[in-house]
């Protein structure tokens, strides 16, 4: 129904850059998210998608249509762009009940009033909150506003929706729930999807794509799996990933055919096969690395496994949580984080080892901040990499 | 536009005509555009039209002026006014004599207020609620009611009759007649409520945990008033300091009302009643060079308030967030406390209302109040059956000048806070969806210049502009027309209708109005569906704050009046250099029962007094 391709976008505020080269396709159906620390310029790459921003510089067609094309400072109106939007702040119009909401844009088109009637209850009903047609924003909870925020952007069966963190105003429980609401939505509609989060769980648990911004710029774009497999450089590498990933310091020597790394759990050494060879890695002369290790890549045993892999630990800390446990070891003076599931129970300062899987680790050029290695995703590992 | 890393797109013909069209087929451009004509043209253009007529000869300064023709240019004009043997009288006394008056009325008022400020918010003070209704009404009443109920008091025959205290054998000195002193007094009791307001304001967004902390580190009530709560609402009262010099400077009303004469008999002049001599008689190019005069005095110190207070001013509001205040306990410092408070309400709004009531009902204003005395007439006498011969005309409901009058004041304020409103609330739609950009800021600073300037030298602008024909004769003289009295009064309320119209619009996030444009709404629909019906109460609260500072307007209007245009503040005014104080005093209470009549129902609205600033 719809593909987005954005193209060379630049946006400035003043003197101030905002957007800085944006190159961005959105696939018929994908659900996309874009996902940065705040003031990194994902809201403002969805509101240029939306109309309600115009940037200086870059073109943007939907379904190969022009939609934005700067240079000619031709810009179609938002209403035009076959999209809708429900903003953080939900915006619904307080002097208007439920029902008033999600018609406002069906009567604008000038929909026949039964019409409007049977698609503002289907949208209302799609959204669990048809009881509600009647009252007025400020007579419904938190989560009820979203609800209906997102019928009245539904109503009018967009191409393309954009969610503007929708669900930051929400608590915790409720947050869980409307995931897997949109979800469910995105699903049943087909409806392609832009949605903005700083939060990188609902990024990886929802989308199809997700679109990682760093300062006005896409640092990356890859599946939320590849993302957090692969994350492109330490920033990167940093953001996602709840706890976060240990970083180790290391020393590298490429001779064209392997990497040899070295660190405190000794040397690893990677195929030419693993590597991103579009990064800068210097020939045949050692220089600093850093090894990205995921805290669950990091398996605790309290006896000798007898795993080639097998490097002796302290417990430094130990932090149980119920479903699982958070474990801080140390290495030869190196600190880090392993996660196991379910409540277990180390003594401080308890003698452990722990296995580690080095094609499941990434390696960083340290000088460029770049990922140098690739690791290799969970279901394509052997449980003895 | 040169930016870094961005290079300038070619103008091909495709770019202008989407810029163009983008630019024309906006509605809101188009408002904007005509926004900043309109501005220019009521605000810029006459300012600079009055600057220009300083420096012309005028008709009536042929003879004085040997050799010249009219519209030559020269200096006569400011050098009669800076540099001639006439210039102590008419410029350095009145000047001096408007400076002792500002200063007096600041040192009393601004304290007075803050404290009353304080006690109102931060303290246990008895009777709060109904002290709180209570303490602005003096503020409510127009400032010349309150000169004529003093002379309902004072009078002595120095000026023109007895007033209370001199019909009971008590002789009244000339200094509590007219002058300084009744002149410095009426104005405290007005100008006490830019400090209250401000005061008041800032000392509600203070959290009293701030003071308690004081508290807890052992410091006593005394300490904690002198060396956390003053500090922190230090800037807001040096604001309504400067306001009240800045305003009490500029008055005209309780100045013209009250100056009489001087020991030596020549009349006693501040600089707002000289300048309005100037331009009502000649030359009239003088006047307009003091209320050039009058305008860079009053602007300069508000500018020098921004200046000081604009980037301080916000840690006024610092903890802002504390709802919860407890209240100090004044404790056996209560009662003397309240007694202060009482007593300023019944000097500043009790007695006046009272003795303009009771001079109402007199035949002889100051005969006492024996039955002998008392007479409906001032409220409905007819002439033939006048109690007291000298009596020029019918009470007040059967007085066709009251009649015209009231009509006057009722069109005059309905039209003008009408289109006065409406301008604010686009004014303040601009300057809110536009903050930060180019035009927003313009319309922002266009509009405060009439707040920048003293109502009788506003006046004078206008007066300049339209006392001729303009454009050849397009625009013909309009001077004496109602006209020109209802386009200074819209202009002089620019400010304050755009302050809230952009209070009001803040209100409606912006997001609101987005999401109507990306459900297909146009801007005119999203004026109509949105935008309106959400800031109703505010454009109505704005509508009769506007209607009651019109109505009662004396300054503002007094140089542009011709009979058959008196509104009812000009007809008491008037009325009130005659012989008739009684209906003069009957005009005023019939305007103060209409303002706290219409406050009342602005009140309804979330209007509020403190808000007409």
């Amino acid at each position: 129904m719809s593909k987005i391709v954005l193209s060379h976008i630049d946006k400035f505020y003043g003197e101030n850059h905002v957007l800085r080269d944006i190159n961005l396709t959105i696939e018929d159906g994908d659900f996309m998210t874009l996902l940065g620390p705040s003031g990194c310029g994902k809201t403002t790459t969805l509101r240029v998608v939306s109309g309600l921003e115009k940037p200086q510089h870059g073109t943007m067609t939907i379904d190969d249509k022009p939609i934005i094309d700067a240079d000619k400072a031709f810009y179609e109106a938002p209403s035009k762009r076959g999209l809708n939007l429900v903003f953080q702040s939900y915006a619904l119009w307080p002097h208007m009940t439920v029902f008033d909401n999600v018609a406002f844009g069906l009567k604008i088109k000038k929909m026949k009033k039964a019409e409007v009637e049977e698609t503002v209850m289907r949208s209302l009903k799609t959204m669990r909150i048809e009881e509600y047609r009647d009252r007025y924003p400020n007579e419904l909870s938190g989560g009820q506003q979203q609800r209906v925020a997102i019928a009245r952007a539904i109503a009018s069966s967009p191409k393309l929706l954009l969610l503007d963190e929708p669900l930051s105003n929400l608590d915790a429980r409720l947050r869980i729930d409307m995931r897997a609401e949109l979800k469910r939505l995105h699903r049943e509609t087909g409806t392609t999807i832009i949605y903005v989060t700083h939060d990188q769980v609902e990024a990886l648990t929802m989308s199809t794509k997700i679109a990682l911004f760093k300062e006005g710029e896409i640092s990356q774009i890859d599946t939320p799996l590849g993302l957090y497999t692969n994350p492109i450089d330490l920033q990167a590498a940093d953001f996602i990933g709840n706890p976060r990933i240990n970083f180790i310091d290391s020393k590298s020597v490429y001779d064209g055919e392997n990497l040899s790394v070295e660190s405190v759990f000794g040397t690893y050494v990677f195929p030419k096969s693993t590597l991103k060879l579009d990064e800068e890695i210097p020939l045949n002369k050692e220089f600093d690395t850093v090894l990205g290790l995921r805290p669950e890549m990091v398996d605790v045993y309290t006896e000798d496994p007898h795993h080639k892999n097998t490097v002796p630990a302290k417990v430094y800390a130990n932090q149980p949580a119920g479903s699982e446990t958070l474990i801080t070891l140390t290495v030869g003076g190196l600190e880090f984080l392993a996660i196991q599931v379910g409540l277990v129970e180390y003594d401080m300062n308890q003698q452990v080892f722990v296995v580690l899987h080095p094609s499941r680790m990434n390696v960083y050029n340290k000088e460029t901040g770049r990922l140098i290695k690739f690791a290799k995703t969970k279901h394509k590992a052997g449980i003895d990499d | 536009m040169a930016k870094k890393g961005w290079k300038h797109p070619p103008m091909t013909k495709e770019r202008l005509k989407n810029q163009f069209n983008s630019l024309i087929g906006n509605p809101f451009n188009v408002i904007v555009f005509i926004t900043l004509i309109l501005l220019f043209v009521l605000i810029i253009i006459p300012l600079l039209s009055m600057v220009h007529n300083t420096f012309i000869v005028a008709k009536s300064e042929l003879r004085n002026i040997p050799g010249a023709k009219v519209g030559d240019y020269t200096l006569w004009y400011w050098k009669y006014l800076i540099a001639s043997p006439l210039t102590k009288t008419i410029l350095w006394v009145p000047l001096r004599n408007s400076l002792i008056i500002g200063a007096f009325v600041t040192v009393i008022a601004v304290p007075l207020g803050a404290l009353m400020a304080w006690l109102m918010v931060r303290t246990d003070i008895p009777g709060k609620g109904l002290l709180s209704a209570l303490i602005l009404i003096p503020y409510m009443i127009p400032s010349w009611c309150k000169a004529l109920s003093w002379m309902t008091i004072f009078r002595n025959p120095s000026m023109g009759g007895n007033g209370v205290l001199s019909s009971l054998g008590i002789p009244v000195p000339n200094a509590l007649a007219s002058g300084f002193i009744p002149i410095i007094i009426v104005m405290t009791m007005h100008y006490y409520a830019f400090s209250y307001i401000m005061a008041s304001g800032a000392l509600r967004s203070i959290n009293s945990e701030l003071e308690e902390m004081g508290e807890i580190q052992g410091a006593t009530r005394a300490q904690i008033l002198k060396s956390i709560t003053l500090p922190l609402i230090l800037p807001s009262i040096l604001s309504a300091t400067i306001m009240t010099i800045s305003k009490s400077v500029g008055t005209y009303g309780v100045a013209a009302r009250l100056g009489g004469n001087n020991a030596d008999g020549t009349p006693f002049y501040v600089l707002a009643t000289r300048m309005k001599d100037f331009i009502n008689s000649s030359p009239k190019g003088v006047g307009y060079a003091m209320s050039i005069l009058m305008i860079l005095l009053a602007a300069g110190t508000i500018i020098i308030n921004q200046k000081l207070i604009g980037t301080r001013k916000s840690y006024a509001t610092i903890g802002g967030k504390g709802t919860r205040s407890n209240l100090i306990q004044l404790r056996s410092a209560k009662w003397p406390m309240l007694i202060v408070i009482s007593l300023f309400l019944i000097i500043a709004m009790v007695m006046p209302v009272f003795f303009l009531v009771m001079e109402s009902f007199q035949i002889v204003p100051g005969g006492g109040y024996g039955a002998n005395n008392l007479t409906l007439y001032a409220w409905i006498g007819e002439l033939q059956n006048a109690p007291n011969p000298g009596y020029a005309q019918n009470g007040l409901f059967r007085n066709s000048e009251f009649v015209r009058a009231l009509g006057n004041t009722v069109k005059l304020s309905l039209i003008a806070s009408l289109i006065t409103a409406t301008f604010g609330q686009f004014f303040g739609y601009i300057t809110t969806r536009g903050r930060g950009k180019w035009y927003g800021n313009a319309v922002e600073q266009l509009i405060f210049i009439p707040y920048l300037m003293p109502g009788v030298a506003f006046s004078a602008i206008y007066f300049s502009m339209f006392s001729q024909p303009r454009l050849g004769g397009l625009i013909p003289s309009l001077y004496g027309t109602f006209a020109l009295i209802l386009l200074v009064s819209i202009v002089k309320h620019f400010p304050f209708a755009s302050r809230s119209g952009s209070s009001n619009m803040m209100q409606i996030a912006v997001e609101l109005e987005e999401a109507a444009t990306i459900n297909g709404a146009g801007f005119w629909k999203r004026i109509a569906s949105i935008i309106i019906p959400l800031a109703k109460n505010g454009f109505l609260s704005g509508f009769l704050l506007s209607f009651i500072s019109i109505a009662k307007e004396l300054d503002l209007i007094a140089i542009l009046m011709t009979p058959k245009n008196y509104t009812l503040s000009f007809l008491a005014f008037d009325y009130s250099k005659e012989a008739m104080p009684q209906v003069a005093d009957a005009i005023c209470i019939v305007i103060i029962v209409f303002i706290l009549v219409t406050n009342r129902i602005a009140d309804k609205f979330g209007g509020n007094v403190s808000k007409s600033m």
